[in-house]
């Protein structure tokens, strides 16, 4: 039995249960006397409900009550009960609050009933009239009224630096284009829903589809007026969020709503309809104006986003701090406004605001690559910086030359003719294209709790989540590790408001925060082990500090002198001890962290096959290399990329919820028309993870990985369609009628 | 979803006079585009007649030489039957080029025929359209237009009909064998599907109650020289952009006849017999398969965001054509 199990690919300890059935999402707890409910949206963008008739759905037996803005209980008043972990500034938006219309699809309504079927019948018999006022959603025309957020929640743009405009104006080359990109909707496989238990004793226990347990329980208790002891919100397992399961959504509302106030267990579903009624990824418009002297050293960057946000949130990302962490320059000025728009506010989406903002960059220093004459990875080996400008500050680790290096090599980078148009294949064109990216590596503060048995079970928890990314399976091994005990012996509970609290599941920080809350725990366990054993005399232990232990094989024992080794469950009875029991709350080392520029890196090269004549673009082959630290397991962080990739060749050539500005409404809300990936759209992917030592990130070592992956593959794409045919594509979705 | 009635028709005689006895009635077969539509309240049938159970389920040789596939052989049974495959290959291909694995072994072949517009207005009932609700208005022409039609339009529709299956068969002249309350007639495909018109919530020209009970494929099958060629947004599983069913009678390297048609591009498969005739008599070449394919899309008119189809229809005749002349198979 070898008991070390970081950094060897382990199957997901949850995988038979998501194979078989028995992990249960949200819609699907089963409660006694559960009732139904089915939110209706308006139809309109912005004005006023006039009426409501509710009678002809309320005159059908089954029916248990209509809840609108007029019959709604009486909620809480201030913002801040309705804020929640990942508010941006501004008004949260209050569902059935009162007769205002903010965006289309807005839900105006919830029809509660015994059965899911009548529930949604009797939806069709609601009446609604409004008073429509004019909307505002065509993001070009309110181009106009951008403006500078007062409060940013994101990290603000840095200041800027040298003289960009100047040394604009003097460079030998000169780049001025502006890239965009649309909304896109996060679109999981499991839709949004809430089940909210009644327990008769005015306690609500809730199963919600969320990315943090304990945000759902805050913003209930603030909505609701709720204690603490009152509402458990449980979320053991999610179907994919990629960002939608950030804040809460309104089918929480309303299925507490109507638990409340009806003294029944309610659940309410979404529709992949209503998916697209709450936030997106919001589109950008990017400008840069680049100026590089003739050899293609940067001597200037100014890049400006627009993005767009609703009228009653500053919803803002990390758009513009990429140029500074990814390219040495002297001269640099970035800048983010907003334009406010009719509709709901945007939310976080996989590597929120990286993904945008390096899809232009890379684009952008694709173009002026071009314009030196110099070969992309060449240019970017010249440009490299070995300083985070974000913040002046050196990188943590930083193994991107690595990262080039081995893509290039395991692409067959080499090979590739510089001249666009200059590679074909019958009436194909042939293009290799490659960009680079980088996301934060943070780590932010988690708490953590471990029960070790007599029986050598090893019980952890901790109040995060696992939406798909293998949060069960790394957590139970870096504690199955720590201690040394067999991976079946370990057992990992998250999604349980009740646990010790955890940050939200997001910005890759889980297995950083959770995972070194978790290490420091179980180090616990093996401190008091060290404890137990000393006082039972045992000399070989005198004076020795848990650093000095090997833990594995369910013995403990000094570095190197296998034959001091002690049984952990034989020390554990001979002392008497039923169980050992930790709690800790992993702090982050803010003040050494402070001082480095912490982010995972990566490179991507890929291949396109573009029909000359018909623009049909295959993504034939992607080669991924990532510096993403220590890599926890190999099996479960290449499945991440690999979901990075193709989210990246989604986003590239196919993701986009259209905005009907007649409506003010996304038309396209359902998977036949808002494409994503199917099979026969990727190919080859290769992933490579390159060696990475990092001690400041966190204790692990590990920078996460569930965006890097995504980062820098729309770009790759466009700049490889750009080698193919010769022309640049500079909004997306690449679709056949660009490149034809 | 509405709370409907059912029953189960025993034979095609009974079907009928089930729909035809009850009020908003529909007949439902594989029910992988009607139950979808039922879902989103776009059709509101009060009563389905259940036709699964019908004795039409199999594919047989006609006395004229050419193939009989009844309404319900699915279409996955349709695309992988040995005649079908040897004798009309560019039939197989035209519906493995639609839909999903899983869909095609429940559609059946009538039903795919019945499918309705992939339309976004007429998929949102919040919105106007004529042809979910007549006489309100038309959200695409001055909306979201990008699968929309480029020929054969009318101000009160721009709807393209969704069928892969449908292209191939308006290329290989199929007639469509159905049966109603005034008993059996055959309609040629070119005659079956509608262009909008004035009405446009009229897909077909199936009368009232009427079922389609079989396909008919003449004995030409174009087996040598042909090919369905499929433009769309992703590899798999999106309906066509543009679509080209190109089939090619050759004597070496002349034309002695020429069929095309366009899928994607027109509220029903677009068939131009005048313009294939061009090509009647004359040697393979890309110029004469540009002339005809210039003929094919004379008086095409697109909208904001669906114009390039006019030039993508266009390139795609002609690589069509130059596919089908080149496979000998």
């Amino acid at each position: 039995m070898a008991t070390d199990f970081i950094g060897k690919p382990s199957k997901r300890v949850d995988g038979l249960k998501k194979v078989t059935g028995q992990a249960r999402y949200a819609g699907e707890f089963e409660v006694p006397e559960l009732t139904h409910g089915v939110v209706i949206n308006s139809s309109i963008a912005r004005g006023k409900i006039k009426s409501i008739d509710s009678s002809k759905a309320l005159q059908l037996e089954g029916v248990l009550q209509v809840f609108t803005h007029e019959n709604r209980p009486k909620l809480a008043w201030f913002d801040k009960s309705y804020s929640d972990m990942d508010s941006p500034p501004g008004s949260p938006f209050r569902p059935l609050y009162n007769e205002k219309v903010q965006f289309n699809m807005q839900p105006i309504a919830l029809v509660v009933a015994e059965t899911p079927e009548l529930a949604q019948y009797a939806a069709t018999q609601v009446k609604v009239e409004y008073e429509t006022e004019p909307h505002e959603t065509n993001f070009d025309s309110q181009l106009k009224s951008a403006y500078v957020p007062e409060e940013f929640n994101s990290t603000p743009p840095p200041e800027p630096w040298g003289e960009s405009e100047e040394q604009f104006k003097k460079a030998a080359i000169q780049l001025k284009e502006e890239y965009f990109h649309p909304s896109q909707h996060h679109n999981p496989m499991e839709m949004h829903a809430s089940t909210v238990h009644w327990e008769g004793d005015g306690r609500i226990t809730v199963y919600d589809k969320i990315q943090g347990a304990l945000n759902s329980q805050k913003y209930l208790m603030g909505v609701f007026g709720l204690a603490k002891e009152e509402v458990r919100v449980l979320s053991p397992f999610v179907g994919g969020a990629f960002g939608s399961g950030l804040r809460p959504q309104y089918q929480l509302f309303m299925a507490t709503m109507a638990a409340l106030e009806l003294k029944r267990s309610v659940r309410v579903m979404l529709s992949r309809t209503q998916m697209f009624s709450f936030g997106h990824r919001p589109k950008t418009l990017q400008r840069f104006s680049i100026g590089a002297s003739a050899e293609g050293k940067l001597q200037s960057i100014i890049h400006e986003t627009y993005a767009e946000t609703s009228k009653f949130e500053d919803f803002q990302e990390d758009v513009v701090i990429w140029p500074a962490v990814l390219y040495k320059c002297d001269n640099v000025k970035l800048s983010h406004q907003l334009v406010g728009l009719d509709e709901y506010t945007p939310l976080d989406v996989r590597a929120p605001g990286g993904t945008t903002g390096i899809f232009a960059l890379e684009c952008a220093m694709d173009e002026v690559a071009y314009k030196a004459g110099l070969d992309p990875l060449e240019f970017r080996k010249k440009n490299y910086s070995e300083m985070d400008q974000t913040k002046k500050v050196p990188f943590s680790s930083k193994e991107l030359m690595e990262c080039y290096r081995q893509g290039a090599e395991k692409f067959g980078w080499q090979n590739r003719k510089q001249e666009p148009r200059s590679m074909r294949e019958g009436h194909q064109l042939v293009g290799w294209g490659m960009a680079q990216g980088a996301w934060e590596a943070n780590q932010k503060p988690a708490n953590a709790k471990a029960i070790l048995s007599v029986d050598g079970k090893l019980k952890v928890s901790s109040a995060t989540a696992d939406i798909g990314t293998g949060t069960y399976t790394i957590m139970t091994q870096i504690a199955a590790d720590t201690l040394g005990l067999p991976l079946e012996d370990v057992s990992f509970k998250l999604g349980d408001s009740s646990l010790p609290e955890a940050p939200l599941e997001g910005g890759s920080a889980t297995a950083s925060s959770v995972g070194s809350a978790v290490k420091a725990v179980c180090q616990k366990i093996q401190e008091q082990l060290l404890e137990l054993v000393k006082k039972q005399g045992n000399t070989d232990f005198a004076g020795k500090e848990v650093e000095e232990l090997d833990f594995k094989d369910g013995q403990m024992s000094l570095k190197d002198q296998p034959a001091t080794a002690v049984s952990i469950t034989e020390l554990m009875a001979q002392n008497k001890e039923d169980q050992l029991q930790a709690e800790i709350s992993a702090e982050p080392a803010k003040e050494e962290q402070k001082k480095w520029g912490r982010y995972s890196h990566s490179a991507t090269f890929v291949e396109v096959k573009v029909d000359e004549e018909l623009g049909t673009i295959k993504v034939t082959r992607v080669v991924s290399a990532i510096a993403g630290g220590r890599i926890l397991n190999p099996k479960t962080a290449r499945s991440q990329i690999l979901g990075g990739v193709v989210w990246g060749i989604g986003m590239a050539m196919e993701e986009y919820s259209v905005m009907d500005n007649q409506y003010g409404r996304f038309i396209n809300h359902n998977l036949a028309e808002y494409h994503v990936p199917v099979n026969a759209d990727v190919q080859e992917i290769d992933v490579i993870f390159v060696e990475e030592k990092d001690d400041v990130v966190n204790p692990i070592g590990a920078k996460g990985l569930g965006e890097i992956g995504i980062v820098s593959v729309a770009p790759a794409i466009a700049n490889a369609v750009f080698h193919a045919t010769g022309k640049r594509v500079r909004a997306l979705p690449i679709t056949l009628d660009k490149t034809m | 979803m509405r709370s409907f009635s059912y029953t189960r028709a025993q034979d095609v005689k009974k079907a009928v006079s089930e729909v035809s006895s009850h009020e908003d009635a529909k007949f439902i077969a594989g029910g992988t585009n009607l139950l979808d539509l039922m879902k989103y309240d776009i059709m509101k049938p009060r009563h389905l007649v259940d036709i699964t159970r019908l004795e039409m389920k199999s594919i047989e040789e006609t006395e004229g030489g050419g193939l009989r596939l009844d309404a319900l052989v699915s279409n996955a049974d349709t695309a992988y039957h040995p005649l079908v495959e040897e004798r009309y290959p560019l039939l197989s291909h035209a519906i493995l080029a639609g839909a999903t694995a899983q869909l095609r072994n429940k559609a059946t072949d009538g039903g795919n025929l019945l499918q309705r517009t992939r339309c976004y207005y007429f998929y949102d009932t919040t919105t106007l359209c004529n042809k979910r609700e007549p006489g309100t208005g038309c959200s695409a022409i001055t909306g979201y237009n990008r699968n929309h039609a480029i020929l054969g339009h009318s101000q009160h529709c721009i709807a393209t009909h969704p069928s892969d299956m449908a292209v191939a068969l308006a290329a290989l002249e199929a007639t469509i064998q159905v049966s109603g309350p005034e008993g059996e007639r055959s309609i040629p495909i070119a005659d079956f599907h509608r262009l909008p018109g004035d009405k446009p919530e009229k897909d077909t020209n199936l009368a009232e109650n009427e079922i389609v009970t079989a396909i008919e494929l003449p004995k030409k099958g174009f087996a040598r020289h042909y090919t369905y060629l499929k433009n769309r947004d992703r590899a798999s599983f999106a309906f066509a952009l543009v679509s080209v069913a190109a089939a090619l009678e050759l004597d070496g390297d002349t034309i002695q006849e020429a069929r095309i048609a366009l899928g994607g591009v027109a509220h029903k498969p677009w068939r131009k017999p005048e313009a294939e005739a061009l090509l009647q008599g004359k040697e393979v070449s890309r110029e004469h398969f540009q002339q005809v394919a210039d003929a094919y899309l004379e008086g095409a008119e697109g909208f904001q965001y669906n114009e390039f189809k006019i030039e993508l229809a266009r390139r795609s005749i002609v690589r069509a054509l130059m596919q089908a002349a080149k496979t000998d198979q």
